[in-house]
Order: C-alpha cells, then structure tokens, then sequence
C-alpha cells in the first residue's frame, strides 16, 4: 500500500521520501532535488499535497512539543503534531482548539499551510488567526522565523500557502478555554434553502458552532433541505468525565465496491438521514469528539468511495445580509440533477472575520462543501460548469479540496496568486501549483 | 521512579521516555547532539516527566561513564532504571574491507555498554535494587553474512548481560535484554520497508511492560522470539548454504 497518497485518492502519485526528524538539522541535505513538498497526514483530498516525480518531505518525525503554558493556553510545537494529539494534551487541562476542522488526523503544520476552518468560524475566523509564529526554512537552508512583526509577508504567505514558501519546522498557537470536553446540542430540521438562512442567521448569533448537512438529492421547493447541527461548550459538567478525551475509530479494512456509492443509494441513505431527525428540534449532550470529528470515527472513510477515488468541491460564494441566493441555488439544483453526489455535503455562512493568510481561502459568505465519487468525466464536467458559476459571482474554490480546478479558474478565484507567487521557495512545488500555474491546465481525467 | 536513558535522542528511546513520563516518573537524558537532546527534553517535560535533566557525552569517550553515572544519580536524588539504547548500524562491506569500521562498530554497540554497566552495575548491586535495560538485536542470535559484524557486536552483549544478570540475580538487581527485529527509524530509514518493520512505538510499549514484568529477554515485536528460533534451530550445514 502507498501511503503517501491525497485523501481523495486521485490523483496518484510517485515520490521519493525523505523523512524529517528533526528540526535542528538541515532537511534538504540528504536528497538534493529541485522540487520539495512537505506530507503531514495526507489529508489534503487532492493534489496540494502530492509532488509527483518529486521529494517529499515526511514530517510524521517532527512531533515534539516544545512549549506549553497552561496558564494562557499556548502551545509551541513541532510541525508534525497532529491536532489529535494536542487535543489529547490541552482538553484534560481545560483548553481546546480555537478552531478545529472536520477532522482531528491532520498536522498543526497543514493546519496552518491550509488555513483550515471549522464549525465557528463566524466567531473565531481561521486558524491561522491564533498563530503566534512558527518557523520556517527554505530550500536554501535560511531560517525565517516569522509572526505578525517578524517577517511578516512570509508570516502571511505561509499561512494558507499551501506549503509552499518553504518548510514548516515548529509552530505556536494559542488554545482557548472551556468549561468541559462536552457540547450541548441542537439538531433542527430545515426544509428549504431560505429556511436554512434564517435559521443559520439566528443561529450564528447564539452559538458559537453551526454547521449544516444537506441532502444533495433534493430538488425544487425542498431544494437543499437539511439539518442544522448547532452547539456551545456544556457549562458546569459536574462529574470526573468533565475533561475528558475520546479518540476512537473502526477501521475500514477494504476499498468499497463501485455499486455502494451508486445515486441510488446515496439518495435513499440521505432521505433517511433527513427524516431520522423529527420536526421539532432535538436537544443533546455530546462529546466534542462525536460533534466535531463525526467522521473520524472511521478510520479511512475515503475507501467507501471505491477505486476510482473521489472528489471533494467547496466552494465559497460572498453575500451581504440576505442578498442574492441565485448562484448557491444554481449550483445546488446543478448538483441535485446531476445525481453525483453522495451523503458528504454540508453548507455554512462564513463570518467576515479576515484571515492573516495571502491566499487562504475563506471570507465573508455561504459556503458548500461535498464529497463526490469519481465517476468519469461526467463528474469533472460538473464541477467545471459550477467553478464557471463561482467565478461568475466572485466566490472561490478550496484548493486543500481540489484536484482538478483549471488554472484559469484558480487565477479568477485567487488574483492575489501574483503577490504570492514572489513568496514561493523556488525549490519547492506541488501538483497542485504546478496545475494551476502552468499553462495549458490539464482538465480531467486528461492526465 | 527515577530513570537514566542513554542514547536518549534513538527513536526507540525517545518512546519509551515518552512512556515513562505520562506516569510523571523524573528521567536524565544523555546522548551526543545538544539540540536534538533539548528537544527530546522539552518534548518528555511537556509529556509529564519531572523533573528532566540532561547531558551530553560521546559515549565512545569511556573516561566520562563514571561522571555521567555520578551525574545523573546525584540530579535524580538516585537511580532506579538504567535505559541502554544508544547503537549504531554499521556498513557491512564497509567492514568487510576496513577492520577500523569493525572496531569502530564493536567500541560504539559493545564496548560502550561494557564500559558503561561495569561502572553502573556496582552501584546497583550496592543498591541491591533497580533494573538495567539494554537495547540488544535480533542480529545477535545468530551470525548471517548480510550483517555479522552488527550481529557479532550485539551477540557478544548478549552474552554479557547474560553473565550480568546470573551476577547481579542474588542482589536483586533485574538485568534487561531487548531484542528488537526491524524497525522503522532514523537507523533503518535507508532500508527498504517491508511488513516486518514495527513502528518505534509498539516496540516502546514492549520494552515499557518487560521493564515492569522484570522479564529477562523480551523479543519485540513479539513474532521474532519464534523466527530466530528458526534461525537458530536451522543446522550449520545448512544455513551456511542461506543467502540471510
């Protein structure tokens, strides 16, 4: 088995490995080369992490703590942990992520080179909105220490730039407190888009996590029904289980078979899904673990969508208060008719919170993300027709998701791509970079 | 519990400090790299461990065993488990052409631990008290043409903790032999991985539980106890024909 694969599983790649193991010592040494990549966990879904014919630099030794003030929250740390293990450390001691993902499994490092957002972004913006300063070294062995005062443009390219500026080697974050691992919940039934708006309105101002899963089959007056997961940290949990932590997964041992993600099933399964849920709101008490990392509970969820791997779009398109709905909805009914997806989609409106980050991606509005099951260039010349909806609507695409985006929509998506690019260690690429750099893209299954 | 662990910064040291100090035992760590060995110490301090000290020494340098023993139970306030896990793989043709590499390789993986636990053995016999590990080889049990001069280095510590611990018994000092078979770490990272690779982990948890259970010889990962009693049950006549 290749480990050194995206999460969608396409592209594939070949690499030559070259683990790191520490941070004092100069990574590029070993295995001189012209094009580098850092690899965390591999849970970038598409081709920002794979440096095909390239080196990439296995970080998975750089997982040592540096610092931990358990007086202010921060922690300082090698780029390798994974937010599973800093959860593992701070909640006992009654700190938490100040932003965490749909996923504990990726690096403190990809979480900074993503700029990953969670559930409450509306709050607490990006991740990379809680970094301190981290290190970075270039290809040409200089070492940048950079923060908000310290070589600031680096600190800025760095974050969300896809890991291209150069090594990450250590980082510091702050943490934020709370009252208990637990989360007092409210899961609401939503039966159409404008519902899922006020709702989402109401919702941001009174909890500080919101996120919706919809069901991507559903079309005309219950286009994009759904149910709304919201919650706060449970105040005043009395008994010993207050600080507790929870990491448990099944494994799949197999990829799935090509019939399990067929449209048919991914319909019935989401109907049920929708209708498991009453129409009067439920109110529970979970663990963070459950209502944060649902899907970490199965070890590598990616195999159920079979051998031909999948995809992963999301977008985000911008809008002020309760303006204009008809690009979500476009894409949404181009979705639900195209009968590609599967039962991974959810939305939620971005908060304006800036990020520090040159090219990160989230800003103020609503955002889709779904998993797709590779089905031939059907599936590629569905996404192209909704990057040309994004585009039209001056949103963006997720480049952590993508795979296949052309270079022409990354461009439109990102101007500021220009400014980073003076930033870009020279030895250093992806083939992510290399697609949206470089003309001509290559589009689809082409490659 | 009060620990020292030299060659602190080997990836299987690292894991097993890491072990002790969840269970907030204070462990001194000794290896080469000053900067490598701090952050090993910063990692293991965050991790539990209290109190950490450290020093840095060659231990090819014998003259200095006796001060970093000194050293390490003065800091600790005593010593009660002494972690052996620094080594080296040599170059096998290497050695094959170049006597120097061979010595080289028998002062680093045996007589440094010679060295090293006759100084710290009469401690811990005047102690009568305490546990000496030592991170052997499977490449000990038996001589194979791909890795002998390793093998040969590591069998005759093998032997030596042997004469250690029939010692050392009546004291009640427990004498350790680890065997591990291979894992993936900085020493390996040339080689080629296969399934027989465990992760330094594993064989962290290994170590951690026979240094509790005060087992004599733990195998790790455990499936090599029954491979090398192949190897070695194979007669001579035959295995001198092997390509192992």
């Amino acid at each position: 088995m290749n480990a050194y694969e995206c999460w969608g599983r396409y592209p594939k790649a070949k690499h030559q490995i070259e683990p790191i193991y520490w941070t004092s010592e100069n990574p590029f040494i070993h295995s001189p080369a012209t094009s580098y990549l850092a690899f965390g966990k591999g849970r970038s879904y598409g081709d920002s992490c794979l440096n095909d014919g390239g080196v990439l630099l296995d970080t998975s030794g750089l997982n040592r703590w540096i610092h931990f003030d358990d007086e202010k929250g921060v922690v300082r740390c090698e780029a390798g942990v994974s937010l599973a293990e800093v959860l593992r450390l701070a909640v006992p001691k009654g700190w938490f992520l100040p932003v965490t993902p749909g996923t504990k499994h990726i690096t403190v490092a990809g979480a900074i080179a993503n700029d990953v957002h969670g559930k409450n972004h509306h709050r607490a913006g990006t991740f990379g909105r809680h970094v301190g300063q981290f290190e970075i070294v270039r290809s040409d062995g200089t070492r940048l220490l950079c923060s908000p005062q310290k070589n600031q443009k680096y600190f800025s390219a760095t974050i969300g730039g896809l890991g291209l500026t150069g090594l990450i080697l250590w980082a510091e974050f702050s943490l934020k407190r709370i009252p208990s691992s637990w989360i007092q919940m409210e899961t609401i039934r939503f039966g159409n888009l404008d519902e899922f708006f006020n709702l989402s309105r109401d919702s941001d101002e009174k909890f500080e996590y919101t996120l919706s899963w919809i069901d991507c089959f559903s079309q005309g007056k219950s286009l994009a029904r759904g149910l709304m997961m919201r919650g706060n940290h449970a105040e005043n949990y009395p008994d010993k289980k207050r600080f507790s932590i929870r990491d448990r997964s099944i494994n799949i041992p197999c990829t799935a078979p090509r019939w399990f993600t067929h449209s048919s099933i991914m319909k019935g399964l989401n109907v049920c899904y929708f209708y498991k849920q009453r129409k009067k709101p439920r109110v529970s008490r979970v663990h963070y673990d459950s209502f944060f990392y649902p899907l970490d509970i199965l070890g590598s969820y990616n195999r159920l969508f079979g051998r031909g791997g999948l995809l992963q779009y999301q977008c985000v398109l911008p809008f002020e208060g309760h303006g204009d709905l008809s690009a979500i909805k476009l894409i949404l009914s181009r979705i639900a008719k195209s009968n590609l997806a599967s039962m991974v989609a959810v939305l939620k409106v971005f908060g304006n919170i800036p990020s520090p980050g040159m090219l990160s991606f989230p800003r103020k509005g609503i955002t889709l993300a779904l998993d797709l099951p590779i089905r031939g260039q059907k599936t590629f010349h569905l996404l192209e027709e909704l990057d040309a909806v994004v585009g039209e609507h001056h949103g963006a695409v997720y480049p952590a998701k993508d795979a296949r985006m052309s270079g022409e929509n990354f461009r439109r998506f990102f101007p500021q791509w220009k400014e980073f690019r003076d930033y870009v260690d020279p030895n250093f690429s992806s083939g992510f970079w290399r697609r949206v750099t470089q003309e001509p893209s290559p589009i689809g299954l082409a490659s | 519990m009060r620990i020292l662990i030299v060659g602190a910064t080997s990836a299987i040291a690292q894991k097993v400090a890491r072990l002790f100090a969840k269970a907030n035992h204070s462990i001194f760590l000794a290896a080469r790299n000053e900067k490598k060995l701090v952050s090993v110490a910063q990692d293991i301090q965050i991790h539990g461990a209290h109190p950490v000290h450290y020093m840095t020494l060659d231990m090819n340098d014998f003259d200095l065993h006796p001060a970093l023993i000194h050293q390490a139970t003065q800091s600790l306030g005593g010593l009660d488990i002494l972690l052996v896990a620094h080594g080296q793989l040599p170059d096998q043709p290497a050695c094959q052409v170049n006597v120097r590499e061979a010595e080289q390789a028998f002062k680093v993986n045996f007589l440094s631990v010679l060295s090293l636990l006759t100084h710290a053995s009469h401690q811990f016999q005047k102690q009568g008290s305490g546990t000496i590990a030592v991170i052997s080889s499977v490449a000990g049990d038996r001589g194979r043409q791909s890795n002998y001069i390793y093998g040969s280095a590591k069998g005759a510590l093998n032997i030596f903790l042997e004469g250690l611990r029939n010692r050392l018994f009546p004291y009640g000092v427990h004498v350790l032999t680890i065997k591990p078979g291979y894992v993936d770490t900085p020493m390996t990272s040339h080689l080629k991985k296969n399934r027989l690779f465990a992760d330094p982990e594993s064989v962290a948890r290994d170590i951690y539980k026979a240094i509790q259970k005060k087992k004599d010889v733990v195998y790790t990962p455990w499936f090599w106890r029954y491979i090398l009693l192949g190897i070695k049950l194979c007669p001579e006549w035959i295995f001198k024909r092997t390509k192992l």
